[in-house]
C-alpha cells in the first residue's frame, strides 16, 4: 500500500544537489510538498541526510538452496535496514541462475524481499566454467549483469567468447579477479601476517594477474566488464589508469576491504575469512582513497551468510564471507570520506551501471521514483548479528563500533523501514 | 598464565621462568619412583587430531609424573573433513569436566578458537605451520644444557621453514634469549616476509655452518616434491643436507638438533645421528621435564600465584607424600 508521506528538515542529497528542505512522497513517486494529501505522514528528518535508496551490486541471498543460511524476506528485511532499496541477487544458488526458467524463479521468490531484487546470471552452465549459458536467453529475461561468482572465468578464451558474445546483448559481465593456479589452497593474503601465523595465503599478484589479463581482453573485444570484489592496491592502479584510457570497465570494493586487513585475523577469527582474502593494512589505505577519488565505482556488500557450524571450524576448513546488507553503509560512512562520496559509491553509480538510470533521473525531483532513506549520520551503534535481521550469523564486523544509521527506508512510495526498525 | 598457545604470548620473564624450573622436574623424572602428587586429582586430556606418537607420550608421561589423570581423545583425522564443529568437540570435553586440554591439530590457529568454547586450558603441541611451545622450550632448555646459554651465540635452522611451526617457535624463543638466528633454505621452503622475522636468511649452508654455535635441523617431507617446491631430494640433501662431509667440517664440539622424527638420508646423512653432538635423545628427555613445567605452572602451584622460589619447598613436600595409586589412561573416541 502506497500512503502519502512528508520528510521533513532533513539535508536532500542527491546526484544533482544537496539541499535542505522537505521530501513530498506520495503514489510511489517524488511530489511537490503543496500537492500532497492531506493526512501525510510526517518524518522527522531533522539531523539527517535523505537521499535516493541504496544499490548493492554484489549479494547471496541464500535462495534458492540455502534457506538455513537466508531466504529474500529475511535478506530483504536486512536490505531495506541497511538502507538498500535495489539489491543484485548473485547466481551462484542452488539450482544456479543459468536459464531464463531459474531467473524467473529467483525473481517470483524476489517479490517476497522488501527491496526491489535484480537477478545476475551466470556467464557459464552451472558457474562450471566450461559452456556459456544461454546469456540472449537470459538477457530476455531481465538480466543485465551476469557473473560465475567465485574466482571468475579462469580460461582466458572462454572469457573472449563471453564478452563478444555478451556485447550486443547490453550484458556486463562481471567479475572477481583471481588467478586460481596462484591462490589455490589459500586462507587469507599473502604477507607478514600469514608467514607469523602459519595460513597458505593468495599472493596480491593473483588478483592484479587477472585484472591486466581481464583489461587486454577487454581492449581487444570491447566488451564491458565489471570487476567485483577488487581489493589489493596494485589493481585499483591499474583498473583506474584503463578506465581513464576510455575502456568500457568499472569496478568495485567491499566496505569490509576498506575497514580491515590482515592484522585483523591475528585471533583466527573465521568471521574475517572472507574472498578475495582480507589484503594488507596498505591495500586498504589504498581501496579508501580509490574510493574517496572516484577511482573506483562501487561500494558493496558483498554479503555472504553462513550458519555458525560452517564457521565454528578450523581456519582452514571454515567457509568464506560475511554478512554486509545492515554494516555497510555504516562502515562505509565513518571511514572518513564525505557521504556525498559513500552515496555516489552505494546508490547513484551502482544504479546507472545495472541501468536504473542515471544519476539525474533518479535524482529526488518530482516525477521520480520514490526510492528514498533517510540517514541519521550521527548515531553510534554496536554490531551485534544476533539481533539482526540476517539469517547469517557471520559479521566481520561484529562487536565493532559503526556511526550512522538508517532511520526511514522507503521503497517505491511504501514505508518499509520506520524508526530504523521494518515497517509493521 | 591459563593457556600455553605460543612462544610470542609468553612474557620473556614467564619464558625464562619455565626454564628455570624445568631442571626441578628434571630431576623428579630421573628419580627411581619418577612421581609426585603436585597435580593429583586434575585431568589432563591429550586431543591429536594428527598422528604424533612422541609428542603424545611425553605430555602423557609429564602428567602422570605430576600425578595427574590423564586421557586420550583421539579424533580420527577424517572427521575434520566430515565437518565436524570444533566447537562441538570442546563442548564435549567440556562436559567431561577436563583441566587441561593438550591439542595438536593441522590446522594453524584451532587451539586459539578451542580457548572460545573451554573453560580448561590449552596446551597447543602443534597446530598447523603456526606453533608448538613445547618443542621451542625443550629445545631452549638442550641449547642451554649444551651452551650455558642462548645470549650471542647463532643458531642456524635448516630446511622446510615455510611448513614448520617448529621453525616458527624456536625463532621466537631463540631470539627473545639473546641468540642471533639464520635461517638456511632453498627460496620455496621459506615464507613470505621473512624480513620482517628477526632472523638473517641464507641459501648458502656451507658458510653459514663455517661460523655457527648450534644446528637444527628440520624434517623434509616427501610430498614437497609433489608440490614442485623443490625438485628432488637427491638435490636438496647435496644443497641443504647435512651429509658426513658437512658434518665433519663442523667438528664434535657444534651440538646437532633436530624435533623427529628424522629423515635418515634426507636432510641428515643416515650415519650422522649416531655421533656424539646429536642431541636428538637429550631433547626428547628433557621434554618430559619441560612438559612438566609447562602443566605445573598452569595447573598446578605455579598458577595460584605462589612464588616460584617456594618450588623445590612444594617439590620436596611432594616427594614425601603418599602417592595416589595409578591412574591408568583411559581411551576415548570423539
Amino acid at each position: 500500500m502506497s500512503e502519502a508521506y512528508l520528510i521533513r528538515g532533513g539535508t536532500v542529497a542527491d546526484a544533482v544537489e544537496t539541499r535542505t528542505g522537505d521530501l513530498g512522497i506520495a503514489d510511489g513517486t517524488i511530489v511537490a510538498v503543496d500537492d500532497l494529501p492531506s493526512g501525510a505522514i510526517e518524518i522527522d528528518a531533522s539531523g539527517c541526510i535523505v537521499s535516493t535508496g541504496l544499490v548493492d551490486l554484489n549479494a547471496h541471498l541464500g535462495e534458492p538452496g540455502d534457506e538455513a543460511a537466508e531466504t529474500m524476506v529475511s535478506a530483504g528485511e536486512a536490505a531495506v535496514l541497511g538502507g538498500f532499496t535495489t539489491v543484485l541477487a548473485m547466481p551462484d544458488t542452488h539450482p544456479c541462475v543459468d536459464t531464463a526458467a531459474v531467473v524467473e524463479h529467483v525473481q517470483l521468490l524476489g517479490a517476497h524481499a522488501l527491496c526491489n531484487i535484480e537477478v545476475a546470471g551466470a556467464i557459464t552452465v552451472g558457474n562450471k566454467g566450461e559452456n556459456l549459458a544461454p546469456l540472449a536467453e537470459l538477457a530476455e529475461a531481465g538480466v543485465r549483469f551476469i557473473t560465475d561468482c567465485g574466482s571468475g572465468i579462469q580460461d582466458p578464451l572462454l572469457l573472449r567468447r563471453a564478452l563478444e558474445y555478451a556485447k550486443p546483448l547490453g550484458l556486463t559481465i562481471a567479475q572477481p579477479a583471481d588467478c586460481e593456479a596462484l591462490s589455490r589452497d589459500a586462507h587469507m593474503h599473502e604477507g607478514e601476517w600469514s608467514s607469523r601465523l602459519g595460513l597458505a595465503g593468495a599472493p596480491a599478484e593473483a588478483e592484479e594477474i587477472n585484472v591486466m589479463r581481464d583489461i587486454s581482453l577487454v581492449r581487444l573485444t570491447g566488451g564491458r566488464l565489471h570487476f567485483q570484489t577488487l581489493s589489493t592496491a596494485g589493481s585499483f592502479a591499474i583498473v583506474s589508469a584503463a578506465a581513464q584510457s576510455g575502456l568500457p570497465i568499472s569496478s568495485e570494493v567491499t566496505t569490509h576491504h576498506l575497514r580491515l586487513c590482515d592484522a585483523d585475523l591475528a585471533g583466527y577469527d573465521t568471521n574475517l575469512k572472507v574472498t578475495p582474502p582480507l589484503r594488507a593494512a596498505g591495500d586498504a589505505r589504498a581501496a579508501m582513497s580509490a574510493v574517496a577519488a572516484g577511482r573506483v565505482d562501487v561500494i558493496v556488500t558483498d554479503h555472504t551468510p553462513h550458519t555458525t557450524d560452517r564457521k565454528e571450524r578450523p581456519f582452514d576448513h571454515a567457509a568464506t564471507g560475511t554478512v554486509g546488507l545492515e554494516t555497510a553503509l555504516a562502515a562505509a560512512l565513518c571511514s572518513g570520506v564525505p557521504h556525498e562520496v559513500v552515496l555516489r559509491a552505494m546508490s547513484w553509480r551502482p544504479a546507472e551501471l545495472l541501468g536504473l538510470g542515471s544519476p539525474e533521473q533518479r535524482s529526488l525531483q518530482v516525477g521520480a521514483p520514490a526510492d528514498v532513506v533517510v540517514i541519521d549520520p550521527n548515531e553510534t551503534w554496536t554490531v551485534n548479528v544476533a539481533a539482526m535481521a540476517t539469517l547469517g550469523t557471520n559479521s566481520a564486523f561484529e562487536g565493532t563500533e559503526l556511526t550512522g544509521r538508517v532511520r526511514t527506508t522507503i521503497v517505491g512510495g511504501r514505508l518499509v523501514v520506520d524508526q530504523g526498525k521494518v515497517a509493521a | 598464565m591459563k593457556h600455553l598457545l605460543s612462544i610470542d604470548e609468553l612474557t620473556t620473564d614467564e619464558l625464562q621462568e619455565l626454564l628455570r624450573i624445568t631442571p626441578s622436574f628434571a630431576e623428579v623424572a630421573s628419580r627411581r619412583i619418577a612421581k609426585v602428587p603436585a597435580l593429583r586429582g586434575l585431568t589432563v586430556a591429550t586431543l591429536f587430531y594428527e598422528d604424533s606418537t612422541r609428542t603424545r607420550l611425553s605430555f602423557e608421561v609429564a602428567a602422570k609424573r605430576l600425578s595427574a589423570d590423564t586421557l586420550n581423545v583421539s579424533v580420527a583425522s577424517s572427521s575434520v573433513n566430515k565437518g565436524e564443529s570444533l566447537r562441538d568437540t570442546a563442548e564435549t570435553i567440556e562436559a567431561m569436566g577436563i583441566d587441561a586440554v593438550v591439542v595438536r591439530h593441522a590446522s594453524s590457529g584451532a587451539p586459539w578458537q578451542l580457548t572460545k568454547w573451554l573453560d580448561a586450558s590449552v596446551i597447543n603441541a602443534g597446530d598447523g605451520w603456526h606453533q608448538h611451545p613445547t618443542q621451542a622450550l625443550l629445545d631452549c632448555f638442550t641449547l642451554q644444557q649444551e651452551l650455558g646459554s642462548l645470549q650471542g651465540r647463532h643458531i642456524a635452522i635448516v630446511g622446510d621453514i615455510k611448513h614448520s611451526r617448529v621453525a616458527r617457535s624456536d625463532v621466537s624463543a631463540f631470539t627473545r634469549l639473546g641468540a642471533t638466528v639464520t635461517l638456511v633454505a632453498p627460496p620455496t621452503l621459506l615464507p613470505p616476509a621473512t624480513e620482517t622475522w628477526p632472523v638473517t636468511v641464507s641459501h648458502d649452508l656451507d658458510s653459514v655452518l663455517a661460523d655457527v654455535d648450534a644446528v637444527y635441523l628440520l624434517r623434509m617431507q616427501k610430498e614437497r616434491m609433489r608440490e614442485s617446491l623443490v625438485p628432488d631430494l637427491r638435490e636438496y640433501t647435496a644443497l641443504y643436507g647435512l651429509t658426513g662431509a658437512r658434518a665433519a667440517r663442523l667438528g664434535p664440539n657444534i651440538p646437532i638438533l633436530h624435533p623427529g622424527p628424522m629423515n635418515r638420508g634426507v636432510e641428515i646423512a643416515a650415519d650422522v645421528p649416531d655421533l656424539d653432538q646429536v642431541v636428538v635423545v637429550d631433547q626428547v628427555r628433557n621434554g618430559v621435564a619441560v612438559r612438566m613445567a609447562v602443566l605445573f605452572m598452569l595447573l598446578g602451584s605455579g598458577n595460584s600465584g605462589l612464588p616460584a622460589d617456594s618450588l623445590p619447598a612444594a617439590m620436596a613436600q611432594a616427594s614425601q607424600a603418599p602417592v595416589s595409586a595409578d591412574a591408568e589412561s583411559e581411551e576415548v573416541s570423539a
